[in-house]
């Protein structure tokens, strides 16, 4: 089986050579790949751009930046992490690469539309940096575009929106492939029940791409039009409703989160089975979980407007809703825990960075409940709390996910293994960066230490000197990961099959897989998590 | 392509009656906004617009004759706009 030619030895079209090669490529794992260094970039940029907005903040005062460049920064920061980092990161990475493989199907439904959707993506990120040096300077309204200022502005708002509409179609042709590869594609003889749950969630992620985000697209258009021919629509002078830009903006961006964190939960629930040795717990429920989060998750957007003016009744409805969404979530954080239970854990960066998910993703979740209650909300509305909070879920949550991610599959993408140690120490760094960076924040917010300020009053000093310490160390960390990984390209230890020994189809297949993922007939399991057989090896090896 | 997908070519005589079927209910649309109908101005005019839309979706768009997967993924489309805007309304009405 090893001495198939990988899919980096194949291209797809046959005949392509070169560079040419990978950017005429219809091979799901190549634009996978393509992907993940596209990703890389933004993730880099937009870190370095977070550390600029903290430094300034370290201290009362201009520090690095002056305030017009700041606002540009976090306005900055938010558009590229949103939409060219966590939105398309774990699907467009390793969606592509892995779902596909997790069906026992050669490559996505539709290659080209894949492909298509990269160079979008790529455009739409060429035009967010173009955005940046013409006109009047990028977009300074924060990644949400609220009406009446991003009308007003003098700024390159047009073109910032434009950016994000072009990412927008990008994230739902990707969404729209996977969900008629899930259906049209799966191997037979693999029932619905039979997904990995990866799989499933990417496949819940599917459905709310292509649901939502023509919401947004449509209501960043209506901000261009207002812009250039001044209809009305959000002016109330003119008979518009400033809320209506809120709830139309809202219907996308609050699924939008779950489009980030799904796929996120789904990498969990393959890591935490596999390092516990343990079928996972409740495997059911984690499906029906993440179809409920899907579902659910887009009927609570108005909680982001309960200071808006919105009616009570509508606060009242939303607050409700909202506390719905936090049942199917602990539903999969308890069957994370349950799965390790009386597990025969092995310890591995991957399930090391997935325990951290677990952590700080909690933590995120219920100070969400604090957001989601309207009382309590009040208080902390738009303040660091909600930053904080916020962070904590997409960061903590999808950030530290994807970093799981990472090096669960590193070695299944490029064949070759990494530096447990350093991973370990990044890991570390990182997490440790990351609480002084957050907690800090959290109390500032219910200090009242508005965000997105520039400058601030005396008593929030120490609380900005220290997340700035912790955003430090937190970028160290991160850095020092990426580093990692890299260097394994260096060293070049290769991986086997099935490093970790997984029990779904892509451990079957060879590392890197060959062009058609296959070699022989995939074998698919009653249930897609029954390590009798691993376990069986495991004894015969040790024997 | 499963057999209830199989191919389904629409004759031009029956296109042509559909097309006649819009035209009679565009000259409806303009025909009731010249009669005062009171509160049910806006409904009647959503009725016969999403008439329209149905015929041009059942026909021209080929829904009628799509496989079940289709048919519910448009459902369940059409269901989350009618909630989006109805759960718009939690606010709108209530203001």
């Amino acid at each position: 089986m090893e001495q198939v030619k990988s899919f980096y030895e194949t291209p797809s079209p046959a005949g392509l050579t070169g560079i040419k090669a990978w950017l005429l490529t219809h091979d799901h794992k190549r634009l996978a790949l393509m992907y993940l260094w596209a990703v890389f970039f933004w993730l880099v940029l937009a870190v370095f751009l977070g550390m600029a907005l903290r430094l300034e903040l370290m201290f009362i005062g201009e520090t690095i930046m002056p305030p017009e460049i700041y606002n540009s920064f976090f306005t900055l920061h938010g558009v590229i992490m949103i939409f060219l980092f966590v939105i398309p990161a774990i699907p467009a990475i390793f969606g592509n690469f892995f779902l596909p493989i997790q069906i026992g199907a050669d490559d996505v439904f539709f290659p080209r539309l894949n492909l298509f959707s990269w160079y979008l993506y790529m455009f739409g990120g060429l035009l967010a940096v173009i955005s940046l040096f013409t006109g009047d300077g990028f977009a300074d309204t924060g990644w949400t575009f609220y009406v009446p200022f991003s009308v007003t502005t003098e700024t390159n708002v047009s073109l910032t929106v434009t950016a994000a509409f072009i990412l927008g179609m990008s994230s739902m042709l990707t969404g729209l492939n996977f969900v008629t590869t899930v259906h049209r594609m799966r191997v037979k003889g693999m029932g619905w029940l039979q997904i990995p749950l990866f799989t499933w969630s990417i496949y819940a992620t599917a459905w709310v791409q292509i649901l939502a985000t023509p919401v947004v697209s449509i209501t960043l258009v209506l901000v261009v039009l207002e812009r250039f021919l001044n209809i009305g629509l959000f002016d109330p002078a003119k008979g518009g409703d400033p809320l209506l830009y809120q709830h139309l903006f809202w219907m996308y961006s609050h699924p939008a989160v779950y489009i980030m964190i799904l796929p996120g939960m789904g990498i969990i629930s393959e890591i935490i089975p596999v390092f516990s040795r343990k079928a996972i717990f409740g495997y059911k429920g984690i499906v029906v979980s993440s179809m409920a989060i899907a579902i659910a998750g887009s009927l609570v957007w108005a909680h982001h407007m309960y200071t808006s003016g919105m009616s009570d009744v509508s606060v009242f409805v939303f607050s409700l809703l909202t506390y719905l969404v936090a049942i199917p979530t602990a539903v999969k954080v308890f069957s994370w825990v349950s799965t390790m239970y009386k597990g025969s854990i092995l310890m591995t960066p991957p399930l090391f960075m997935s325990l951290i998910f677990i952590y700080l993703f909690t933590v995120g979740g219920l100070t969400g409940l604090v957001l989601g209650a309207a009382g309590t909300d009040i208080h902390v509305h738009d303040t660091t709390f909600v930053v904080a909070h916020f962070h904590f879920t997409m960061f903590g949550g999808t950030g530290f996910a994807f970093f799981a991610g990472l090096h669960y599959w590193w070695p299944k993408m490029f064949g070759i293994m990494y530096d447990f140690k350093k991973a370990y120490i990044a890991a570390v760094l990182a997490t440790v960066g990351f609480i002084f960076h957050y907690i800090p924040m959290f109390i500032l917010g219910m200090q009242g230490m508005p965000r997105r300020y520039y400058d601030y009053l005396p008593h929030f000093e120490t609380g900005n000197f220290l997340a700035g310490f912790g955003g430090i160390l937190m970028v160290i960390g991160i850095m020092l990961m990426f580093i990692n990984l890299w260097a394994s390209f260096r060293v070049r230890e290769p991986a086997s099959a099935d490093p970790w020994g997984g029990t779904t189809l892509e451990w079957s297949v060879p590392s890197p897989p060959p062009l058609h993922n296959f070699v022989e007939e995939p074998k698919i399991l009653e249930y897609p998590y029954d390590f009798s057989g691993v376990l069986a090896r495991a004894a015969k090896n040790k024997g | 392509m499963n057999e209830h997908e199989s191919e389904h070519i629409l004759p031009y005589g029956f296109l042509a009656q559909i097309l006649a079927g819009l035209v009679l209910l565009t000259a409806v649309t303009v025909g009731v906004s010249y009669i005062d109908w009171g509160f049910l101005n806006v409904p009647i005019a959503l009725f016969v617009a999403s008439s329209k839309a149905t015929l041009v979706l059942l026909f021209f768009m080929h829904i009628k004759y799509e496989g079940m997967v289709i048919k519910v993924s448009f459902i369940s489309t059409m269901l989350v706009l009618a909630i989006l805007i109805s759960f718009t309304f939690w606010d709108v009405a209530f203001r």
